[in-house]
């Protein structure tokens, strides 16, 4: 228990510090690197939970894939942030403002006396006799899987609507076209020509 | 478990500690040997490769030049590591460090023998799914850290070879659990008893397989997919500015991450520890010799790729992982998990489970 509590309180303590380094960072490369740690950590905390599934889930997505896209942005941009950073100051107000909200209602949330859902029990991370995989399976494929697939939909649509606001023809472009460079065959390739000495070939 | 007993009740500590202190000396040792049999490794890839070219290879340190790998690494810890004026000498130096060490910490699922691992955990092909898809870090670091523009557009060009083909490799490990019905690696080996016939390499997920293997060569670096140093091109990849200590980190990191996707290959297609026969004399032998044989099978196979096929061009490469390789993978997702549903109940049915 005690070994449990102080994980909590490094992986949340580190969690913390790497956030508010993301946003206070000068160098846009460090804001990013941070950010991974950010997650990396919250990844702990689930493991800590038990939702192993979601743990390894956020490494794979957000970590091996997201991030490293927002670092090649990052890295390749050369974007001057100090620059863009100037009229932050500007934004403390209001963000402080949506924070404290945010904040207040979470205590509102929990602290008026919170009942989890009886229905959600079974979707706790580890309920009796299963893993957290299979219970996150059962829930998503068989309980809401219509929900499921309207999610899929749905994002299946944005990536169509990002593909077609993208995508542009250009007349004349040169590609390769494996396919037909694999088929070609002898016949089509060669020509057997029986050059006589001193006409050449034509 | 039998550290734990023996500090448990010989010398007198309480569980937790007598745990704790059990599973750091089994971590220590299991890492030590993995070091140890990396630098084996790379001398029998150095050794394939020198066969297939006629050379001899290294044969002068030790006896075969079993010792040349021990004396490389020396050199290279001897030298003087040099750090580019105009790097960023934190992130310089974390790189070669998030690489080796990630390399390292994917082998904690690993079951070399049935109840041989050091965390079974439930989710452990995930888990070094995951670790393998943070290696794209110590490259990309390393590459913009150095401050160099080869070593930079090297990196990227690793990045996104590794992020694409890792999509496929994930889309592999989705069949082999749809086969298995586990994300546990043991689970998975068991799932494969009790003899040859149950491997999954004998099953309809043998075309994975060659998928799982020709990803691993890419996600690994390895030719006919080393494009992050095409000499020719990019002077010797992201780590062009490293020397040193460092730079054996880089190595180290490699050639871990290419046993690991042997091992890993061994254990979800070609029954890990199982035996091919499960007989007497078969049976006898420890499971983490067999496991080793079918590592070292397939890692004859990635070295003589390294042989024999020559550097596919970049646009080849992408072409490959995002228009062959990924539809592949996901009709065999589907293919599987029909197979799983529909014609094994029926197999089960014909002939009586």
């Amino acid at each position: 228990m005690i070994l449990q509590a102080l994980a909590f309180y490094m992986f949340a303590a580190i969690l913390l510090f790497s956030g508010v380094v993301v946003v206070t960072a000068k160098n846009p490369v460090y804001s990013v690197l941070f950010l991974i740690l950010a997650f990396f950590n919250a990844a702990g905390l689930f493991v800590l939970l038990g939702a192993e599934f979601l743990a390894m889930i956020l490494v794979v997505v957000y970590v091996g894939a997201v991030a490293v896209l927002f670092l090649f942005v990052v890295m390749m941009l050369g974007v001057d942030f100090t620059e863009l950073k100037k009229g932050a100051q500007g934004y403390l107000l209001p963000g402080l403002g949506i924070g404290g909200l945010l904040l207040a209602e979470l205590f509102i949330a929990v602290a008026y006396d919170w009942h989890i859902a009886p229905h959600a029990q079974s979707a706790a991370a580890n309920p009796p006799g299963v893993t957290n995989t299979a219970a996150l399976g059962h829930i998503l494929y068989t309980d809401y899987v219509y929900y499921f697939e309207v999610a899929g939909l749905i994002l299946l649509v944005a990536m169509i609507g990002a593909i077609v606001l993208t995508l542009r023809h250009r007349a004349g472009v040169k590609r390769q076209k494996a396919w037909t460079q694999i088929s070609r065959g002898p016949a089509e390739a060669m020509a057997m020509v029986d050059a006589k000495p001193g006409e050449g070939v034509e | 478990m039998f550290l734990t007993n023996w500090f448990q009740h010989t010398a007198g500590w309480p569980y937790p500690v007598a745990w704790t202190v059990a599973q750091l000396i089994l971590i220590v040792v299991y890492q030590g040997v993995v070091m140890v049999s990396v630098a084996f490794w790379i001398l029998a890839d150095r050794k394939i490769w020198a066969a297939v070219q006629m050379r001899r290879g290294p044969n002068v340190v030790g006896a075969f030049g079993l010792l040349q790998t021990f004396a490389d690494a020396m050199k290279f810890m001897f030298k003087e590591p040099v750090i580019p004026a105009a790097a960023n000498k934190v992130i310089f130096l974390l790189a070669p460090i998030i690489s080796a060490t990630l390399a390292f910490s994917a082998w904690a699922v690993v079951p070399l023998d049935n109840g041989w691992v050091i965390a079974d955990i439930n989710v452990g092909v995930l888990y070094l799914f995951a670790i393998s898809s943070l290696g794209v870090y110590g490259v990309i670091m390393g590459g913009w850290a150095s401050n160099s523009k080869y070593g930079f557009l090297s990196a990227l060009r690793s990045a996104a070879q590794m992020v694409s083909y890792e999509v496929s490799i994930g889309f592999v490990i989705v069949t082999v659990l749809i086969f298995a019905g586990s994300l546990n690696l043991s689970d998975i080996v068991r799932a494969q008893g009790p003899d040859i016939r149950g491997w999954y390499l004998f099953s309809p997920l043998a075309p994975m397989l060659v998928v799982m293997f020709i990803s691993s060569l890419a996600e690994t670096q390895r030719p006919p997919f080393d494009l992050l140093e095409a000499e020719s091109e990019l002077v010797a990849g992201y780590m062009v500015e490293y020397s040193s200590t460092p730079f054996l980190l880089y190595f180290l990191g490699e050639y871990m991450n290419i046993i690991l996707l042997c091992a890993l290959m061994s254990i979800m297609f070609l029954g890990g520890w199982l035996p091919p026969v499960a007989v007497f004399p078969f049976t006898a032998v420890p499971g983490v010799l067999w496991l080793l044989l079918k590592i070292m099978v397939l890692f004859f196979m990635v070295s003589m790729v390294k042989a024999f096929v020559p550097r596919y061009r970049y646009d080849q490469l992408m072409r490959l992982g995002w228009k062959v390789l990924l539809p592949v993978s996901m009709a065999w997702v589907v293919v599987a998990a029909g197979w799983v549903v529909f014609v094994r109940p029926a197999l089960a049915h014909v002939f009586g489970g």
